[in-house]
């Protein structure tokens, strides 16, 4: 039975060879599939992959209406404390006091785009960008504000 | 029609008219020198860039397309950065033989194009012992190798070197004997009888499954022996950072990088020659149209052909298959290649004692 088994063993590894051979070999004479990206030739054609993860963005409609309520549980969420959430109370038209974010400060510079935060946040505020050109000159500016100025949280969302 | 041959005839007729014969064979060994050097230069260039682009192509990259058209000055760029860098000896090397060592390797390859025909009789030196010389100085660069390693004074570099010796060495015994087959078939150790061997026909085709089995043992073995994935242990860039070239820059690691080309290219010849008729062109039974057709080509082309063939099938290997593990290497050596390839050779010789290949 042993001469069976080596004789097999030479088959299936010879067949196994050959199975890797063929798709380099189909690679090889389709130049088609290739899939580098011309980086710096072909920005402004670039288009960037859904699951890319590049920073955090505060999501904001056409009238500067974000979905933010100032849980912060995405700042719980954060792994190394990149996200810090300022909050102010707001008075609604009802008379009541109401919490609402001031300021949603952003550390890129201290972020691992580990994407904790989106899955915490409860109401889909914020979103992954698929922006990569963030080399700026002066560490300072890797501080960012999310929400814009003037922006205030979307009605009905809670 | 011009061809290789006429060349060096009319160069050895006008060197033997004007000077005299000594004088003649000498200024021949300097040029027969010279092109030596200056083909070994052109193929380091254009294998390394060869290889680059299969590789990139085989993982759905583009490979170097920025310097000259398609990237084709890449490897001209890479030898100018190598020409301009220090050639560093390390403190603690031994070293005569750290700088010794990158010129046993070249010369061991250089030694090999000795006897290859290139194109019809075109060949520096028709010994009838052609085979044997190939197969016994191609393992002295094993020593160079040794001596890399040995004198870096750097522990990588001597594993490098120890694994590479003990597959060097255990390796040649499969290539020897697949060799060997081809030998039994021809009757002949000159390399021009064997290429004369395969007018009507080349061995691969001639000798049915045996001789594709010994082919195959072959290109193992030599792809193996040049220390190439999956088998360049020797080398590994993620284990043993490259192992017994770790220690050499500029020019004499390039000397390292070069040789291992050059005896891809050499094993590459070898294996044309032997397996696929070297220079002889492809020619079917009687079909006398398209064997004269095929004639048209020359001879040289042939050959560069067939090389280039299984250089691109040595890097297929190459950007295909994983590395092995040290074990794995020496069981693939000892209990396959070479237990198969001896069988084999009973088998070629039965059918060659019987006359049962055309």
């Amino acid at each position: 039975m042993f001469i069976v088994n080596y004789i097999k063993d030479i088959f299936k590894g010879v067949k196994s060879l050959l199975i890797g051979m063929k798709i380099t070999g189909y690679y090889f004479t389709h130049p088609k599939e290739i899939i580098t990206e011309q980086y710096p030739d072909n920005r402004d054609t670039l288009k960037m992959a859904e699951r890319f993860k590049g920073e955090v963005v505060l999501l904001h409609d056409e009238k500067n209406e974000h979905a933010c309520t100032g849980c912060s549980a995405c700042e719980l969420a954060c792994p190394n404390g990149t996200i810090k959430i300022i909050n102010k109370f707001e008075i609604n038209e009802e008379g009541k006091k109401k919490k609402a974010i001031d300021t949603f400060v952003y550390h890129l510079e201290l972020c691992t785009m580990c994407n904790l935060c989106i899955i915490a946040c409860p109401t889909d505020a914020i979103k992954m960008a698929p922006t990569f050109e963030h080399s700026v000159f002066d560490r300072a500016q890797l501080t960012k504000v999310l929400n814009f100025p003037g922006s205030k949280i979307k009605a009905g969302v809670e | 029609m011009l061809s290789l041959e006429d060349i060096t005839n009319t160069i050895h007729e006008w060197l033997n008219a004007t000077l005299s014969p000594n004088l003649a064979l000498l200024s021949e060994f300097v040029i027969v020198g010279f092109c030596a050097i200056s083909l070994f230069a052109t193929l380091g260039l254009v294998l390394v860039l060869m290889e680059r682009k299969v590789a990139a192509f085989m993982q759905i990259r583009l490979g170097p397309n920025r310097v000259g058209p398609f990237g084709m000055l890449q490897t001209v760029a890479d030898t100018i950065k190598l020409v301009m860098k220090e050639g560093l000896t390390p403190d603690g090397a031994d070293k005569f033989l750290f700088n010794l060592a990158p010129f046993i390797v070249m010369i061991a390859s250089m030694l090999l194009l000795a006897p290859i025909a290139f194109a019809r009789n075109f060949q520096i030196w028709d010994i009838n012992i052609g085979v044997l010389f190939l197969s016994a100085v191609s393992s002295i660069s094993v020593i160079g190798i040794l001596m890399a390693g040995w004198a870096s004074n750097n522990k990588y570099s001597l594993l490098g070197a120890m694994r590479s010796g003990a597959q060097i060495v255990s390796y040649e015994l499969s290539a020897g004997i697949s060799i060997i087959t081809i030998v039994i078939l021809t009757g002949s150790l000159q390399l021009s009888d064997i290429v004369n061997s395969q007018e009507n026909g080349w061995w691969i085709f001639k000798g049915h499954i045996p001789v594709l089995i010994s082919f195959v043992i072959f290109i193992i073995a030599v792809t193996a022996e040049t220390n190439r994935a999956p088998f360049d242990l020797a080398e590994a860039e993620s284990e043993l950072t490259a192992g017994f070239h770790t220690e050499y820059s500029g020019m004499k690691f390039a000397l390292f990088f070069l040789s291992e080309y050059i005896n891809i290219f050499i094993a590459c010849a070898i294996g044309a020659t032997l397996f696929f008729g070297g220079w002889m062109p492809f020619h079917i039974g009687h079909w006398e149209a398209f064997n004269h057709i095929m004639d048209f080509i020359p001879s040289s082309l042939w050959f560069m052909g067939k090389t280039f063939f299984l250089i691109f099938l040595m890097m297929w290997f190459r950007w295909t298959f994983p590395r092995l593990r040290v074990d794995q290497l020496l069981n693939l050596e000892w209990k396959y290649l070479l237990p198969i390839s001896m069988f084999n050779l009973l088998l070629v010789t039965v059918m060659a004692i019987m006359g049962w290949h055309f």
